[in-house]
């Protein structure tokens, strides 16, 4: 790793086959996919949805340089070497992204967040990051999506549109698999879809209920209201949600009647005004049903391996993101430790991005405040973060370059199987590199 | 004169394929700058596919070009964008302490650009 880049790895022509290769554009991380790979390129992708595809067909190993510093190619070792610096030196360095990289690679930049008295943060963090809050607040009764494909009777969607971020949810685990105790697949289940948009999953749904914006919480209040029988207003309940409150009393019928209700949900609820709230009023809503069936609810995670990342911090810090080092014990505390605050508030004077974009995804506040500071980042393709940075590494794409363990969305561990070499080295290399060297420096000024 | 929808960004099968062809592609930065509209609200408001608007929320502006909403995907006065640099800019920075800025539901003004 002494020059900007490693060897090309071998390029002769032949087809190789990887069976059973994992998907790890979304939380869904199918573990069934067959790869056709041909002079590192891949050019067949059995089994993968549109969004695999893209993923898979579109890697390509990119021609930058693995290490930019200030835009100028470097070798790793000068850019490992400013990186610690930069985070050593900071007085508030903060980590944030990790959901697109392996946990061997998040444990290491949680070590490093400790190491510099910093900030671990996640994209949970801007995407369930509330319903991590309801999870500590409520609980979650929940189960792994092999039970759902095994008993799911009654399927509710509720502010998640999976025909396009989760394309092979349907198929491979919610509605169309023939389960155990449903011979018939898709015939024995009930789909409802809850939604603001009449999105294209209302094609898959047997039932869709359109309410208004910003009136989830309202909704499920409704509905923990009806499975305590009490009795609404019919005006009233149309006037808030704007669905009929007959609407609203045939699903607790149906509900109440199903064998094993699934509530599966979205950033419609989490991104929304009210937020871990209206996440709580869900999961509230599934504990109540357990007194009369069995009921589960699963958010649906976005990115591969968010899920691991949530596992990760909280196996090591025990908190799942939002987490400050600086006292040196872990502290929680969502608006004050995440980044989409210390950003956009202009505390964090230095940072290290791993597998994320918040020069496209932040606020215009946040975004100009990370430009102001130095930063690190680490991602296999270009993007107005990695433009942004003071040092840039390019790295091995997580799943088809490198091996390693990702959580699917219902924190079941998947191993991964790469497909070809790539000249780049992965996050798990750079980051214990960074490790390494932030422990000398922090060493020497303890010394 | 201006009126006020509610705007929720969100993801797209092209704007998810986009993410793996590249940020700088004209795919992603096309499909991420254009607003969905409802047609009844198209037409109310004298709006053609391609016409320019400008949108102002709490904390930015920017313009975007209309296209209308398929079927009946969208409701009147809802506002759909696939997540992106434009939908980013109409996000506040404050999380109201949950680290979350309040990334859909926004309520914004929508002004035809002459
Ligand atoms: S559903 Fe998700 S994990 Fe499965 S192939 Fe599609 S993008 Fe990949």
């Amino acid at each position: 790793m002494s020059t900007a880049t490693k060897n090309q790895a071998a390029t002769d022509g032949s087809l190789k086959i990887v069976q059973d290769a994992t998907c790890t554009f979304c939380g869904c991380v199918c573990d069934d996919i067959d790869l056709s790979v041909k002079d590192n390129h891949i050019v067949e992708a059995k089994r993968a949805c549109v969004l695999g595809k893209s993923w898979f067909f579109n890697h390509y190993v990119d021609q930058r340089p693995s290490c930019l510093i200030s835009g100028r190619p470097a070798s790793i070792e000068e850019g490992i070497e400013r990186a610690a610096k930069i985070l050593a030196g900071a007085k508030y360095p903060i980590i944030y992204g990790l959901s697109d990289t392996t946990c061997e690679a998040q444990r290491i930049a949680v070590g490093i967040g400790d190491w510099i008295g910093g900030n671990v943060d996640t994209t949970t963090s801007v995407c369930h990051g509330p319903s991590g809050m309801a999870f500590q607040g409520v609980g979650e009764v929940t189960c792994s999506l092999g039970e759902i494909a095994n008993r799911g009777d009654l399927i509710i969607f509720w502010g998640s549109n999976p025909a396009e971020s989760h394309p092979r949810h349907f198929t491979k685990y919610s509605l169309m698999p023939k389960g155990m105790f449903l011979p018939n697949g898709r015939k024995d289940r009930t789909c409802v879809l809850v939604d603001v948009r009449k999105t294209k999953s209302a094609k898959a749904a047997d039932i869709f209920l359109q309410i208004k914006p910003r009136k989830d919480f309202e909704a499920l209040w409704i509905l923990r209201a009806l499975a305590q029988n009490l009795s609404l207003d019919p005006a009233e309940v149309e006037d808030e949600t704007g669905v009929p409150l007959s609407a609203w009393q045939d699903l607790m019928g149906r509900m109440k009647q199903a064998k094993f209700g699934v509530l599966l949900f979205g950033m419609g609820l989490t991104m929304t005004r009210g937020k871990h709230l209206n996440s709580e009023a869900l999961l509230a809503l599934v504990r109540d049903m357990n007194a009369y069936t069995r009921f589960v609810a699963k958010p649906m995670r976005g990115h591969g391996n968010v899920t691991g990342a949530d596992n990760v911090v909280s196996w090591q810090t025990g908190y799942p993101f939002g987490v400050n080092m600086s006292r040196g014990y872990p502290r929680f505390n969502p608006g004050e430790y995440t980044t989409a605050d210390t950003l956009a508030r202009r505390e964090a004077d230095a940072a290290m991005i791993i597998a994320s974009d918040p020069m496209s995804n932040f606020s215009q506040a946040a975004r100009e405040r990370l430009l102001a500071i130095p930063y690190i980042s680490l991602d296999p393709k270009e993007t107005p973060t990695t433009r942004g940075a003071t040092v840039a590494f390019t790295t091995a794409t997580y799943g088809i370059n490198t091996a390693g363990t990702v959580y699917r969305m219902d924190d079941v561990p998947i191993p991964l199987r790469p497909a070809f070499d790539s000249p780049h080295p992965s996050d798990f290399e750079i980051l214990s590199g960074i490790e390494r060297r932030v422990k000398a420096l922090k060493a020497a000024v303890r010394l | 004169m201006s009126e006020l929808f509610v705007l929720i960004p969100g993801r797209t099968s092209k704007q998810g394929c986009g993410i793996s062809e590249g940020k700088f592609t004209d795919a992603y930065q096309s499909e991420t700058t254009i607003l969905q509209i409802c047609p009844k609200d198209m037409q109310r408001l004298g709006l053609n596919e391609g016409d320019r608007v400008r949108l102002s929320s709490e904390t930015g502006q920017v313009e975007v070009a209309v296209t209308a909403a398929k079927g009946d995907e969208l409701p009147p006065g809802v506002l759909f964008i696939a997540y992106g640099d434009l939908s980013s800019r109409l996000m506040g920075g404050d999380t109201h302490g949950s680290g979350m800025p309040t990334s859909k539901g926004l309520d914004v003004a929508l002004e035809k650009i002459a």
